[in-house]
């Protein structure tokens, strides 16, 4: 995983309260392969039913972050919401919050989601779409979000996930370093119910 | 200070502490679907094998078509080369599968606990969003992504922060004609679409109590659509009763052990949540959505809400969208809209509980729209057909499928029309959910069977009253 720690970007703000990962990909591509480029399928509908979608004007050409609104990426676990956003170009998002799992997959591809208080967000939306191809600035080992008009927000990320970010690690390769516990924990359970690693036919 | 039951599943499941404040949580179950695909691939990519095929079960649902001249073998090559690589993959990697064509196929929600798969104090996941519906036996169970997928797979556990605990207490009793179903909208009407968001929900109260376990079910299975990634409910006789003789719960010699423990599953009297929201079950109404989130619900009695009363600008201006979707006016009552199409199925409403309560308002009408009733398994429609409901529905003109998560989303091809307003007993309105332009009202299947027997949203208690 490459590793993540600031970026100064052009900024794209994206008004749509509680937009669900249905909206980011419709389920009809899902049975495409990786391959395919899943940035192909962003927003593919709400794209087709609007000439003039802010991630299609020229001022926001090139935007590595998006700034959204109240509980972005909710509903299905799909990760190709996230791979169809990073596949875009799109390298960090900002919201007042996120659907739960949305997060965790964004993380989980070195994205940096991160969470601002709803009315410094709006504000920032504000000064995206006054100022369209304004950038502003993530600091992640500082915490910061630098905004257009030079006021400096500060964040809160989870140590872990920030630390994976930092650092690239690779999850997997992490937890295997428990292998031990791992397995402790397994021979107790298998000892406790039997019956779970246990096939009826 | 008590403990809740989202702490003692959590504590009997922690494994070792990370950075962070992270715990390494032990995963019991690892349920896959067709979805999976990206997961087996990353794992064969990174030289990884399944560390425990013995905890992994695999059934196709999403892309499984529904009618039976196209299912086995499935005609559409697309489908079918997502439904062979999950057997392909089940094979290479020795995870039992319950396969298109052997009667226990069907939504993974549903066979999990129908097969016993699913126990009391348990954790379970699985790459799909409303994996929460496990929690109604007391399983810590919730959605993951590709990668977690992926992680679970290659070590069956997952590093997890502590969420929030949040208790919602539903007392009282359902009036006639209101359902599990009802109780979940209500509740996401109420605290909004990301008022669980960071959230383990655990739903008690007498009305909960009062519940079976497939009603239990429906009403965890939306927590997510409250933002939570779980919901639970504490296991009681209702629950050990369910699970008695299902073929992968203990044995007889092994059960007084496991109903030990599973009685200790339960929070503490003076256990402290994070959160706490009370519902009247005796207040609640038959429920539908008019808008494109699942909070955008009311009432059957109550009316398409006025956006130029959302205060906030970016809410205002998305439920200006979201009724221009819908084509619907503010003010427009709710009941008496005109609806082009039901579907009856998905794993939030397709156990036999629901297809009996809309069976029992279908009996002796006639369905006046294109109506589909898609049973959660092979087993959950034998059972039908062996009580009869197979006909009842067919006599009305309905259209009896095989198991599959059909026209919830679509992926299979079973799609409502651009523009069609669908009553769908499924747990997502979005925007394109159920077919690109697809208009949908969630409501349960008692309500969904009154519209495909009125052409309208109706409220059932009249045509239960008819009776």
């Amino acid at each position: 995983m490459k590793p993540f720690t600031t970026l100064t970007a052009v900024a794209v703000p994206f008004d749509l309260v509680n937009c669900d990962t249905d909206r980011i990909v419709p389920a009809r591509f899902l049975r495409q392969p990786r391959s395919a480029g899943y940035q192909n399928f962003l927003f593919h509908d709400l794209r087709e039913a609007d000439r003039d979608f802010v991630l299609d004007r020229p001022a926001y050409r090139g935007a590595r972050i998006l700034v959204a609104a109240e509980n972005f990426g909710c509903g299905s676990s799909r990760e190709a919401a996230v791979w169809a956003l990073a596949g875009a170009g799109l390298a960090a998002w900002i919201a007042p919050s996120f659907g739960d799992i949305f997060l965790e997959n964004s993380f989980k591809n070195g994205i940096a989601a991160l969470v601002l208080p709803a009315t410094r967000v709006t504000a920032l939306r504000e000064q995206l779409a006054a100022s369209p191809g304004a950038q502003v600035t993530i600091d992640l080992p500082a915490q910061t979000v630098r905004f257009p008009d030079g006021s400096l927000e500060p964040f809160d990320v989870d140590a872990f996930r920030k630390a994976c970010l930092l650092e690239g690690v690779d999850e997997i390769d992490l937890t295997l370093k428990h292998e031990g516990a791992i397995t402790a924990w397994e021979a107790r359970r298998g000892a406790q119910m039997p019956w779970l690693a246990r096939r009826p036919d | 200070m008590g403990r809740t039951l989202y702490d003692r599943i959590w504590d009997a499941h922690a494994v070792a502490s990370g950075p962070g404040g992270r715990t390494l949580l032990a995963m019991d179950r690892h349920l896959v679907h067709e979805g999976s695909f990206h997961a087996f691939e990353a794992l064969r990519a990174s030289g990884r094998a399944v560390r425990r095929p013995d905890l992994t079960f695999a059934v196709p649902d999403h892309y499984v078509p529904t009618r039976a001249r196209e299912r086995d073998p499935i005609t559409h090559p697309e489908l079918k080369d997502k439904v062979d690589t999950l057997a392909a993959n089940a094979r290479r990697e020795r995870i039992a599968i319950f396969p298109v064509g052997d009667v226990r196929q069907g939504i993974v929600h549903v066979v999990g606990p129908e097969q016993g798969i699913t126990q009391p104090g348990l954790t379970l996941v699985c790459g799909d969003s409303h994996t929460a519906t496990h929690g109604a036996l007391g399983a810590l169970a919730f959605g993951i992504g590709a990668s977690e997928v992926a992680h679970v797979l290659a070590t069956q556990a997952l590093w997890q922060a502590k969420s929030r605990t949040m208790r919602v207490l539903v007392e009282g009793v359902l009036p006639e004609g209101v359902f599990a179903k009802d109780i979940i909208l209500a509740l996401i009407a109420r605290i909004g679409a990301q008022g669980g968001t960071g959230t383990t929900l655990e739903y008690a109260g007498s009305a909960i109590r009062s519940l079976s376990i497939e009603g239990r079910m429906t009403v965890c299975n939306m927590s997510i659509e409250a933002g939570a990634r779980a919901g639970l409910v504490a296991p009681d006789d209702a629950t050990f009763g369910y699970l008695h003789g299902l073929p992968y719960a203990p044995r007889e010699d092994e059960w007084e052990a496991a109903l030990a423990h599973w009685r200790t599953l339960r929070s503490d009297d003076d256990a402290a949540f994070d959160a706490e929201v009370a519902l009247e079950a005796g207040e609640l109404e038959p429920m539908a959505t008019w808008g494109t989130s699942p909070e955008h619900g009311a009432g059957i009695t109550g009316v398409v809400p006025d956006p130029a009363n959302e205060p906030d600008a970016s809410r205002r201006e998305s439920l200006g969208k979201a009724l221009r979707y819908m084509d619907l006016a503010p003010g427009r009552r709710l009941e008496g809209i005109p609806i082009q199409r039901v579907f009856i199925g998905s794993c939030t409403n397709s156990r036999l509980e629901d297809l009996r309560a809309a069976a029992r308002v279908v009996r002796g009408r006639k369905a006046v729209v294109p109506a589909l009733v898609v049973p959660g398994s092979g087993l959950v429609k034998r059972a039908a057909e062996a009580e009869g409901l197979d006909r009842i529905f067919i006599e009305a003109g309905f259209d009896w499928r095989d198991a599959g998560c059909s026209m919830c989303v679509g992926m299979n091809g079973d799609l409502v029309e651009p523009g069609e307003r669908c009553a769908s007993t499924s747990n997502r309105n979005f925007e394109g959910r159920q077919g690109k332009g697809a208009r949908t009202h969630l409501m349960s299947p008692a309500m969904a069977a009154a519209a495909a027997v009125t052409g309208t949203i109706a409220d059932v208690r009249k045509l239960l009253d008819e009776r």
